[in-house]
C-alpha cells in the first residue's frame, strides 16, 4: 500500500517538474492523422528568422504550386529545400505521449525505488499538407526565376494585387475566390511574395516522389504567419503546427489566446493501443471547448534534453540544416510547438507570435497504470479496492478529455462487469 | 456627501477578473503568488507612507498589486516581487510638482521587461470568448468612476479604434480584423483600469484627451509599424514623461480620491490634516 502512493507521488512530481524519470517508449503514433495540416518550422533570433514549410499535398505534382508570402524581399540565395525528415524527427519529438507504469505488488516486501518500471510511449506524429496557399500564378514583375531542388521559383514584386492576380492567371494558375483581395491586403502591408511550383524534371532527376519542405530566411520584425491564404478556399478548418525555435522561452501567439493542453492525465490501458484516435478526439475536444479561438501549446523543451523522450533530440547538424544559425554562440535552443485548427470565421487575422522568458517545460503527456498481479494479503484487498476506484477515475478522464461515452468507457475496461473487485459494503449495509 | 470611492470598485472588479482569469482562463499565474503581489504592494506602500510621514491607504497599492497579478508574467518570483516595489515605490520617488510620473503598474511592467528578458506580458491570455463579460465589468466601472476622468477612457477608445479600423480599410482588411483585434480583454483592462487612473493622467479636460491621443498613436506605430507587441504599455509610459508639460500648457485643479481623504502623498501643509 505504502508502495503504491509513493509512485503514485512520484508521477506527480516528476510531471509538476519535469524531473528525471525512469521510462521507456511502448508504441508509435500514426503520423497521418490529420488531414489537410500544415507544418511550419520558425527559427528565428532577434529578427532574423528561417521558415521550413512542410505539406501533405495529395494530388499530382504537375497540379502544385504555392504562393507564400513574406514580409521583405527576398533575393535568391534566401530560398532553399530541406529534408522532409528534419521535420519528422522534430515532430517525434515534440509530440504527445503515453507513459506507461507498472504498479508493485502490494504483497511483496518494500523495494527500492528502482523496482517501478516504467514506460513511456509516445504519440502522434502529424500530417503536413499544403496549407490551402494555392494561390497560383502571378502577373507582375518577376524579380528572379531559378530552380532550388525539385522547384521552379518566382520571386515576384507587385504593386497591384489586380496585376498579381492577372499574372497568375495568365500563368495558368488558378487562384481561389477570394485569394486577390488577400493578396491586395498583403501588397498594401509591404509583403513580397514568391511562387513555387515544382519542376517534373528536376523532381524525377533527384528521385522523389514527395515533395519537399521549402525554406525561406529573412530579417523583419514581424513575428508572424500568414495563413489568411489558406483559408480563403478552405473548405472548413484546417490543421496547422507550428515549431518555433528561438534562445530564449517559450513562443505564443499575441492575437489569439494559447492554451496548454490537457497533460499528465492518468488514462485507462486500452489507451494504448488507440492512442492516435485518442489523441485525436482529445485535440478536437479541446477544440470544442475553446469554441475554436484557441492556439495550442503541446510541447515547450530546451532542446538540449527530454524525459521522457519520445525520440532523441534533433543533433547539430539537423539543427543547423532547420536553419538555426546561433549554435557556433552557444545560446539556448528552446523548441516550442504550437497545433491549431483554423477557419476563416475564428481565426480572421495572420497569427502574431511572441517569445516569452518561459523557459518551464511542458509536454503532453498521458499516464498508464498496468495493475499489480496480486498474491493474498491483507494489502491486497485494500489494493484491488483502490484500483477500481482508479480505473472509475480512469474511464471518467478519457471520457472527460475526448468527449467520448463514459459507459462505452467503462464498458472497454470491463468496469461494468464488477469483475475486478466487488465494492466494500457501505456500513450501513453490514448493520442487517 | 461623501463620493463614492471608485478604488473600491477597481478593487472589486479587478479581483473578480482575476479569480476569473486564474480559474477559468487558466492564467499563467497562482493564487499564491497573486497574494504575494498584493501583499508586497501594501507592504511597500506602509513603508513608503511611514518614510514620507503620510497617512497609509492601502487602496491603490492593492489595485496596483491586483493589476500586475492579471498582466505581468515570470517564473521568478523575485522579479515579481521587484515589480510590485518598483510599482509602489515609484509613486513615493519619481515625481514631478508632487505628482506621481508613471503609472504605478504601468511603469513597473515596463521598467521589469526593459530591466530582465525573464518577463513578460501575455496579451493573448485572455482569448475573445470572455470579451462581452468583461466588457460589462468594465462599463460598471465607467459608471461608478463617473463622477471621475472617465473621458480619458472615452477619448482613447475613439482614437484607438480609428486607428486600427482605418489601418484595416486602407490595407484592405475585412472588418472582421479590427474588430477582432478590439475584442481584445488586454486592451480593455488597459484602457478602463490603467489609462483611466486619475492620478497620472493630465488635470485638465483637453490635456487629457490630447494624452490619449498619444497614447493611441505611439500604441498604433509599436504594434502596426515596428511590429512590437504591447505597444500601449510602452506607449502609455512614453506619454507619462510629457503629461507636466501638459499640464503646464493647460493647467487645471489636481485630483484627490475623495475630497475628504488626504491623497496617497499629500502636499506639506496636509500633512496635519492626515495625521
Amino acid at each position: 500500500m505504502p508502495k503504491r502512493s509513493f509512485i503514485l507521488i512520484l508521477t506527480l512530481f516528476a510531471a509538476t517538474h519535469a524531473h528525471a524519470f525512469c521510462g521507456f517508449y511502448v508504441a508509435k503514433g500514426d503520423t497521418k492523422i490529420f488531414n489537410r495540416a500544415s507544418q511550419v518550422v520558425i527559427v528565428r533570433d532577434q529578427d532574423k528568422t528561417v521558415m521550413t514549410m512542410a505539406n501533405d499535398f495529395q494530388g499530382s505534382a504537375r497540379d502544385f504550386a504555392v504562393v507564400i508570402p513574406v514580409p521583405t524581399k527576398i533575393e535568391r540565395g534566401q530560398i532553399h529545400v530541406a529534408e522532409k525528415a528534419l521535420i519528422d524527427h522534430l515532430d517525434a519529438y515534440s509530440s504527445p505521449r503515453l507513459v506507461e507504469y507498472f504498479d508493485p505488488d502490494p504483497c511483496a516486501v518494500l523495494k527500492p525505488q528502482m523496482d517501478m518500471r516504467n514506460a513511456v510511449a509516445e504519440a502522434i506524429t502529424v500530417t503536413a499538407s499544403a496549407p490551402a496557399m494555392r494561390a497560383k500564378s502571378l502577373g507582375v514583375t518577376i524579380e528572379a526565376k531559378y530552380t532550388v531542388g525539385e522547384y521552379d521559383i518566382l520571386i515576384l514584386s507587385a504593386k497591384q494585387s489586380s496585376g498579381l492576380e492577372t499574372w497568375l492567371t495568365e500563368n495558368g494558375y488558378k487562384l481561389p475566390n477570394g485569394a486577390a483581395y488577400v493578396l491586395g491586403s498583403y501588397i498594401r502591408q509591404n509583403m513580397h511574395f514568391f511562387v513555387a511550383k515544382v519542376n517534373l524534371g528536376e523532381q524525377a532527376r533527384l528521385g522523389f516522389n514527395y515533395l519537399r519542405p521549402l525554406q525561406v530566411a529573412y530579417e523583419s520584425p514581424k513575428f508572424m504567419l500568414p495563413i489568411r491564404l489558406g483559408t480563403v478556399n478552405a473548405n472548413g478548418a484546417q490543421e496547422l503546427f507550428v515549431y518555433a525555435i528561438t534562445t530564449k522561452g517559450r513562443v505564443e501567439t499575441t492575437n489569439y489566446k494559447t492554451v496548454k493542453l490537457p497533460s499528465d492525465v492518468d488514462v485507462p490501458l486500452f489507451v494504448r493501443k488507440d492512442f492516435t484516435p485518442f489523441y485525436k478526439a482529445l485535440f478536437t475536444e479541446q477544440v470544442k471547448k475553446e469554441e475554436m479561438s484557441a492556439v495550442f501549446l503541446e510541447y515547450a523543451w530546451n532542446m538540449s534534453w527530454c524525459d521522457p523522450c519520445a525520440s532523441e533530440p534533433l543533433s547539430q547538424d539537423e539543427l543547423r540544416k532547420l536553419g538555426v544559425f546561433w549554435l557556433d554562440a552557444g545560446s539556448n535552443v528552446f523548441l516550442t510547438r504550437l497545433h491549431v485548427r483554423y477557419d476563416r470565421e475564428h481565426f480572421p487575422e495572420d497569427l502574431v507570435f511572441q517569445e516569452t522568458g518561459d523557459e518551464r517545460s511542458f509536454q503532453a503527456r498521458y499516464v498508464l497504470h498496468n495493475p499489480a498481479k496480486t498474491g493474498q494479503c491483507d494489502a491486497a484487498i485494500a489494493y484491488r479496492r483502490q484500483l477500481r476506484e482508479r480505473q472509475e477515475k480512469e474511464a471518467a478522464n478519457v471520457a472527460e478529455l475526448t468527449g467520448w461515452n463514459v459507459e462505452e468507457m467503462r464498458r472497454k475496461m470491463h468496469l461494468d462487469t464488477a469483475s475486478v473487485t466487488p465494492a466494500e459494503k457501505k456500513w450501513w449495509e453490514k448493520i442487517w | 456627501m461623501k463620493r463614492f470611492d471608485p478604488r473600491l470598485y477597481q478593487i472589486g472588479a479587478l479581483t473578480v477578473l482575476l479569480l476569473y482569469g486564474i480559474f477559468a482562463l487558466n492564467f499563467d499565474v497562482t493564487l499564491f503568488r497573486s497574494v504575494l503581489l498584493v501583499g508586497t504592494a501594501i507592504a511597500t506602500q506602509a513603508i513608503g507612507s511611514r518614510i514620507k510621514h503620510v497617512a497609509f491607504d492601502p487602496r491603490s497599492a492593492a489595485i496596483s498589486g491586483l493589476s500586475l497579478s492579471l498582466l505581468l508574467r515570470s517564473e521568478s518570483i523575485a522579479l515579481l516581487i521587484a515589480a510590485a516595489v518598483i510599482a509602489v515605490g515609484s509613486k513615493f520617488s519619481i515625481r514631478i510638482k508632487n505628482k506621481h510620473i508613471f503609472n504605478p503598474t504601468n511603469g513597473a511592467i515596463v521598467a521589469m521587461m526593459l530591466l530582465s528578458n525573464r518577463v513578460w506580458v501575455s496579451p493573448g491570455q485572455w482569448g475573445n470568448v470572455a470579451f462581452f463579460g468583461f466588457l460589462i465589468t468594465c462599463i460598471g466601472g465607467l459608471v461608478v468612476n463617473r463622477a471621475a476622468r472617465s473621458d480619458v477612457t472615452y477619448a482613447f477608445i475613439i482614437f484607438w479604434s480609428a486607428l486600427v479600423i482605418g489601418r484595416s480599410l486602407y490595407v484592405g482588411e475585412p472588418l472582421a480584423i479590427p474588430f477582432h483585434r478590439l475584442e481584445s480583454g488586454a486592451l480593455l483592462l488597459f484602457t478602463f483600469f490603467m489609462i483611466s487612473d486619475p492620478k497620472t493622467t493630465p488635470d485638465s479636460r483637453a490635456g487629457r484627451i490630447l494624452f490619449a491621443a498619444l497614447v493611441a498613436f505611439g500604441g498604433w506605430y509599436i504594434n502596426y509599424r515596428l511590429f512590437r507587441t504591447n505597444g500601449i504599455l510602452w506607449s502609455l509610459a512614453g506619454a507619462a514623461i510629457f503629461v507636466p508639460v501638459i499640464d503646464a500648457l493647460l493647467p487645471a485643479a489636481r485630483y484627490a480620491w475623495r475630497r475628504d481623504a488626504a491623497p496617497a502623498v499629500p502636499q506639506p501643509h496636509q500633512l496635519a490634516t492626515a495625521a
